[in-house]
């Protein structure tokens, strides 16, 4: 089965909030090797003008993946997840993500383009707090590679 | 703090080196929330036809930007990162090692100023990436608010 074109345009509605925890971050920035201080310790981090420890720039990955893994345990996408390749990332902030946020991700899919026998597909979240502040829009395209 | 006027483009902001073994692969896949199989499990790397265990994407492209939140102090400045994933960082094991200890694959970075926007008071930091001789990613990006 391949990848449903029909997706395009579909809106999956942000599921449970995202709660980012201190220690969280900190866990995120030890697994991408960051040393700025800021991630690690609160009073960098005031100094900085964050209430808390500030998420590295990648950290909105994790509530970006869980709302592509709506799509992608969907079994009307016909995505098989072992076949799907990252292809292009993108993140743009429209404010630092700090600990103690409690965010929600909206995802649409913007793109399905068929690509030899496989597809790429473009998907975007929209991470806000509860109460509608913008904080993230993330960006993401999927090789979904074919069966040989 | 980077003054904005200081900068020219084209000028280094500096290098830097980070390297992966297979136990960092499982720490990021426990942070992240990723734990897809091609970067943890040999066999089924193999039998979806990679050469080997590769690293995530988002472990490379997570692990180069900390040189441009070193470079101008505040992560949170950062305001857009993208980029395009080329090829992939394998990650090997060899016998005897212990996969926590092994020095496993260098990957390399070099961030350039790339553009300045006066007006928006932003630069924008293009990283050059390579691991095992060969570019891993592509229009690596950052844009920094000064």
């Amino acid at each position: 089965m391949g990848i449903n074109p029909d997706l395009v345009g579909r809106i999956y509605p942000a599921g449970e909030s995202y709660l980012v925890g201190r220690e969280k971050i900190r866990e995120f920035a030890a697994a991408t090797k960051a040393a700025n201080r800021a991630h690690y310790d609160v009073q960098a981090a005031r100094e900085l003008g964050y209430s808390d420890v500030v998420a590295p720039p990648t950290f909105a990955i994790i509530i970006a993946q869980r709302a592509d893994a709506q799509l992608i345990s969907d079994p009307a996408s016909g995505i098989d997840f072992s076949r799907v390749v990252h292809a292009d990332q993108r993140f743009t902030h429209h404010r630092p993500i700090v600990a103690g946020d409690e965010l929600l991700a909206e995802l649409y899919v913007d793109q399905i383009r068929e690509m030899g026998a496989g597809a790429m597909i473009t998907t975007r979240a929209e991470i806000t707090t509860a109460a509608g502040e913008k904080i993230a829009t993330t960006v993401s395209s999927l090789l979904v590679r074919a069966e040989d | 703090m980077i003054e904005f006027e200081s900068l020219e483009k084209g000028q280094v902001i500096g290098s830097h080196t980070v390297q992966v073994n297979r136990a960092d692969l499982v720490r990021y896949a426990g942070a992240s929330g990723d734990f897809n199989p091609i970067h943890w499990n040999e066999r089924f790397a193999k039998e979806v036809e990679l050469p080997s265990v590769i690293a995530h994407g988002m472990f490379t492209m997570g692990s180069v930007i900390d040189l441009v939140s070193q470079w101008v102090g505040n992560p949170g400045a950062i305001i857009d990162y993208q980029t395009r994933f080329t090829k992939p960082v394998v990650v090997e094991d060899p016998e005897g090692s212990n996969p926590s200890e092994h020095e496993g694959t260098t990957i390399s970075v070099e961030g350039k100023v790339g553009a300045l926007d006066a007006e928006a008071r932003t630069a924008r930091i293009d990283l050059a990436v390579s691991a095992d001789g060969a570019k891993v990613l592509l229009k690596c990006q950052a844009v920094v608010q000064l």
